[in-house]
């Protein structure tokens, strides 16, 4: 057999989940602090234009997607990529040396599209603000990660590549077609001659441009908050709990049925505009449809902890991920019923859209990377955890914090909505939209509290990670599945 | 005829197509276990036995290994 001095090789892994912690940590704190802007606007000013509420949501944004979730997301296919393809990065120093230069080419890349947001270049596309010289920066990228993927794959000791393999292998094929054709730009001082060089203007125009783009942003959302998502929880769900996932026949089932149903789904976003009206009914029904495949994929993830769920009562990273997997079928439901027309003319441009948004990403994307991470932890150091407690105290807190900014955010968007609605007996508007804003202060400073516990949460979890790295136990061999801690 | 209506029966048409595969698939995942072709339950242990000196649960036969002395 293969030779036993090779080992895997968790270097880049470990990299990536250092800049997952730190990204996170950045990118929510912003977050939270946009949060207590909406609620006391005064904060808008403490730092000049710098800490204005339009320069630092993009910031936001782009950090926990791209920073934070990427981050997450390549730690994990460095792991996960080598355990189930059988192969050590170890054993080609070309795909090792790919990797590296992925890494630092990221992290490059990230510093200069948070300094490059900072300084208020941007193409003013949601989700795709990074102006042309950063584009082409990201395809480099992704072209690495792509060799990587495509270059371990082709020295595999395991024939068939596992469900999880299809999520990466999506995700890579997915972003990279949607990035490319939604970031089609045309930098002005190369056509010109004039202006800022880093100034583009979209290929596409009015209505088209519109669609394009929402085509991209809920497909963003689809293959960087989604896709590889599902491939984490369908390695480190059944790795700590130790049982196979319940129906690989479903796992691909649900693979095909999301890849197929998701591409259609974005035209929701543009409900009631400009766009052919047979696509909005279009983008409303296969966000509905999109309930089977993603409940599909949730339900095998909760079906496998079948007959053993006193796991989730002693093992707290179990915790995370079944949380996890119940908020994704949360969020994949509401997301729906927010795509119906009736309940569109209602949710639309209300707190109810970032209600919906935050308890997919914090509690299916945030808490799935945080228990990838500290189940890779041990397997890195040959450490245990360093205490079950803190990482317990983590999810409580975290956990009521997202059920406090759902909440705010759910009761905030439905008020806000019929005020914005309702006319008096002669169908003048009964409100002004200050009355709304005054209406909804106490719910903004209870989301701004909310997202307050889940920030908390994450230094508790760097600390947690830092001392694991540090000064907890050492492990005589790597773990097999559940993650050893100390309590 | 209009090109509106055309690019809507063309849609309507991959969506059918679409749908045929995607049963077409689901059919031919059970039959082939039923005719004991394939086995894919067995493939939920690749997340589980995942060491590097675990046994593959379906190997490469590496030409390389023939190959090298």
């Amino acid at each position: 057999m293969q030779n036993p001095a090779i080992e895997y090789d968790y270097t880049v892994a470990r990299w990536f989940s250092y800049l997952a912690i730190l990204f996170g940590i950045l990118g929510m704190g912003i977050g939270v602090w946009i949060a207590f802007e909406l609620a006391f606007p005064e904060l808008n000013y403490v730092g000049g234009e710098y800490t204005l509420f339009s320069r630092l949501r993009p910031i936001h944004t782009n950090v926990v997607a791209y920073g934070f979730t990427l981050s997450g997301i390549w730690a994990t296919w460095y792991y996960v990529g080598q355990r189930v393809l059988k192969v050590s990065l170890a054993e080609s120093k070309f795909l090792q040396g790919v990797a590296k230069l992925h890494f630092w080419l990221y992290f490059v890349t990230a510093l200069l599209a948070v300094i490059s947001l900072l300084a208020r270049y941007t193409t003013s596309k949601e989700y795709a603000q990074f102006e042309w010289p950063l584009d082409i920066l990201v395809v480099i990228i992704w072209v690495l990660w792509g060799i990587s993927i495509f270059g371990l794959i082709g020295i595999r000791r395991e024939k068939t590549l596992y469900i999880s393999m299809w999520y990466y292998i999506a995700t890579f094929l997915g972003v990279a077609m949607l990035y490319l054709f939604n970031n089609m730009e045309v930098p002005t001082y190369l056509v010109t001659g004039m202006g800022d060089p880093l100034h583009s203007v979209s290929m596409y125009a009015g209505t088209n441009d519109a669609m394009v783009q929402w085509w991209f942003g809920h497909n963003a959302v689809a293959f960087v908050f989604t896709v590889p998502i599902i491939a984490m929880i369908y390695y480190y769900l059944p790795k700590e709990s130790g049982q196979p996932v319940y129906s690989y026949k479903l796992s691909l089932l649900s693979f095909w049925g999301l890849m197929f149903v998701y591409l259609w789904a974005g035209g929701h976003h543009l409900i009631y505009s400009t766009v052919p009206d047979w696509m909005q009914t279009m983008g409303s029904i296969f966000s509905v449809i999109l309930i089977l495949p993603s409940w599909g994929s949730a339900l095998n993830m909760l079906l496998t902890m079948k007959g053993e769920w006193h796991q989730l009562k002693e093992n707290p990273l179990i915790k995370f991920m079944v949380l996890a997997s119940t908020f994704y079928m949360l969020s994949t439901l509401e997301g729906p019923i927010q795509s119906i027309k009736s309940v569109n003319a209602l949710a639309h441009f209300t707190d109810w859209i970032p209600g919906h948004v935050h308890d997919g990403t914090l509690g299916w994307v945030g808490f799935m990377i945080i228990a990838a991470i500290m189940h890779m932890a041990p397997r890195f150091f040959k450490r245990e955890i360093y205490s079950k407690k803190l990482l317990e105290m983590q999810f409580w807190l975290q956990t009521t914090g997202i059920v406090l900014y759902f909440s705010s955010m759910w009761i905030a968007g439905i008020t806000q909505g019929m005020m914005w609605r309702a006319v008096d007996q002669y169908g003048n508007l009964a409100y002004s939209f200050i009355d709304t804003v005054t209406v909804l202060h106490p719910y903004y400073t209870l989301r701004g509290i909310g997202g307050l516990f889940y920030f908390i949460g994450l230094f508790m979890w760097a600390y947690n990670f830092y001392k694991t790295m540090k000064a907890s136990r050492e492990l005589e061999k790597e773990p097999a599945f559940a993650s050893p801690m100390a309590a | 005829m209009d090109i509106k209506l055309l690019q809507g029966v063309m849609y309507f048409g991959l969506i059918v197509f679409l749908t045929v595969v995607l049963y077409g698939y689901i059919f031919h995942l059970y039959r082939s276990e039923k005719r004991g072709e394939r086995d894919y339950e067995k493939y939920g242990r690749m997340a589980l036995d995942d060491e590097l000196t675990s046994t593959p649960v379906e190997p490469i036969e590496e030409e390389r290994k023939k190959e090298s002395p």
